[in-house]
């Protein structure tokens, strides 16, 4: 201890004090405060930049999921979509073929109108021209029987035969 | 393994010089027997670990017997009923008496004592001198290596500063080595001590502390002979200010744990106070003592083996002694870390007493 006190030198003392804490206050004001500002500054950012970033990725996932939703519900609809044209289009279908079937119905029914008709109008011509034959057939008769009267019955009777054979 | 060949590199150069720097003076002895050489060794090694009025950088013996000093002499400032400054050389290495004005003034054991025109210094029966010691406020070596790490510490860490201006929020160059420092002394020396809420009011001291003690600790290895924190006036100094600003920044909590420890019977509230109070007392002592006499007692075995080689002056001893003083010149440089590291953890946790909060009557 009386080592130590004998090695004490008040002026190193003075000097060392007054050096050492002027060089606290000049390291405070130009280096240490400047110092950890800027390391606080930077901490900040930083974590500031990964706290973005995390946020940026859950966006991200969020956007995935939307998109997905979004592609699912499109198919969902196009799948409606195409369902209700398939039926629209079978039902089309359906109706133009019940359609084409009336249609053909009527016109079938028409053409056998017509047939009929024709038909009836034939009859009618045929017997129309089958009196005329009768009346020649009859002129005929008429003229033999001037002749013999024999051979003009005969004949009558002959040709009535062949027309109720007809 | 891999640091040794770095550090090698850089010790080599330092033990080469240590050796140069203390050969002549041992040499000279030589022929004299083995007890004068070890009492030289002795003195030169008490001498070294003074401070000194002039920065001597080696002194050797020529072939003629005269004695040559390589340095450079530092004022010497004196308050004798009035302020005298003149050159260290006055007092040719202690040898001759400074004349200034009418004063005379001699060095004694690295002091300065007024003295007559003789030089004459009168000795008490414990062999102190009683001649009257102005006081002294030279600028010694120590002094003179303070201000040289105080410059060096400035445009350092201001460079450091300013280089995240210039660089984008990025350290450059040396900054990149001692920024992790900076922070380490932040985030595991100041906040767990200290706490989040109250260590940036300690930041400042701390890193300023941490940087000074470790950088004059390394100066001290180097062989320019330099013993700066093993110097107790500048240890107390350091320690004096962890005392003062534990003590005016303590808080009611602080004080009462002092005076009047809560949670503890009457009795033994009256019996801590005193212990208490010493420990206030003995806390900045002891980091006074530690820094003083690890740096102290590094540098007296650092010499020590070094000298070991000269005394022993064989192949064989001089060259164990030399690996020796290898391996702890290498153990030194972590000593310089570690104290500079132990004396910042403490004035941390000193102050952490101080602003301490507790939220009791429970403990």
């Amino acid at each position: 201890m009386e080592k130590l006190l004998g090695e004490f030198s008040f002026g190193l003392f003075f000097w060392q004090s007054l050096i050492f804490i002027g060089l606290i206050l000049l390291l405070k004001k130009f280096a240490w405060k400047p110092i950890l500002d800027a390391v606080n500054e930077r901490e900040d950012s930083i974590k500031e930049a990964l706290q973005s970033a995390k946020e940026a990725r859950k966006e991200m996932e969020a956007l995935q999921s939307d998109n997905q939703r979004i592609l699912k519900e499109a198919r969902a609809e196009r799948e409606s979509l195409l369902k209700e044209a398939r039926k629209t289009s079978s039902e089309m279908i359906n109706s133009a073929k019940e359609e084409a079937k009336a249609e053909s119905q009527k016109i079938l029914n028409q053409a056998q109108e017509a047939i009929q008709n024709e038909k009836r109008a034939a009859i009618s011509d045929l017997k129309a021209q089958v009196a005329s034959i009768s009346m020649e057939i009859a002129e005929k008769v008429v003229r033999q029987e001037l002749e013999d009267k024999d051979k003009q019955l005969k004949l009558v009777e002959q040709l009535l035969k062949d027309v109720s054979l007809k | 393994m891999a640091l040794i060949p770095l550090k090698l590199k850089h010790l080599l150069p330092t033990l080469i010089l240590a050796l140069l720097t203390v050969q002549p003076t041992f040499a000279a002895k030589e022929t004299s027997d083995k007890g004068d050489l070890k009492t030289e060794i002795r003195e030169y090694i008490m001498h070294h670990l003074l401070d000194s009025h002039d920065f001597n950088i080696l002194s050797y013996t020529d072939d003629a017997g005269a004695v040559h000093h390589v340095g450079m002499p530092l004022p010497v400032i004196l308050w004798d009923e009035g302020i005298k400054i003149f050159s260290s050389s006055k007092f040719h290495h202690g040898e001759t008496v400074a004349q200034v004005g009418a004063n005379y003034y001699a060095l004694d054991h690295g002091k300065i004592y007024k003295t007559d025109a003789g030089g004459t210094i009168n000795y008490d029966e414990n062999h102190h001198a009683t001649n009257l010691a102005p006081l002294d406020f030279s600028m010694t070596k120590g002094v003179v290596t303070i201000l040289f790490t105080a410059l060096l510490m400035f445009f350092l860490f201001k460079g450091l500063a300013k280089s995240y201006k210039t660089n984008g929020q990025v350290a450059k160059g040396v900054g990149r080595f001692f920024e992790p420092i900076v922070l380490y002394v932040r985030d595991e020396i100041a906040i767990p001590n200290i706490g989040e809420k109250h260590y940036k009011k300690y930041m400042s001291f701390l890193l300023t502390l941490f940087f000074f003690i470790w950088f004059l600790n390394l100066l001290g290895l180097t062989p320019l002979g330099i013993n700066v924190t093993g110097n107790i006036a500048v240890t107390f100094a350091l320690a004096i200010l962890t005392f003062i600003i534990t003590n005016v920044t303590g808080k009611k909590d602080y004080w009462k744990h002092i005076f009047w420890m809560p949670g503890v019977p009457t009795v033994m509230k009256l019996a801590l106070a005193p212990i208490e109070l010493l420990g206030v007392f003995i806390k900045p002592f002891s980091l006074m003592i530690r820094l003083y006499a690890n740096i102290s007692a590094g540098h007296i075995v650092l010499m020590s083996l070094i000298a070991l080689m000269f005394i022993f002056n064989n192949w064989l001893g001089s060259s164990l002694s030399f690996v020796l003083a290898f391996a702890i010149s290498i153990i030194e440089i972590l000593v310089a870390l570690l104290q500079a590291y132990i004396f910042t953890v403490l004035s941390a946790l000193y102050f952490g007493f101080a602003v301490e909060e507790h939220d009791h009557e429970d403990h």
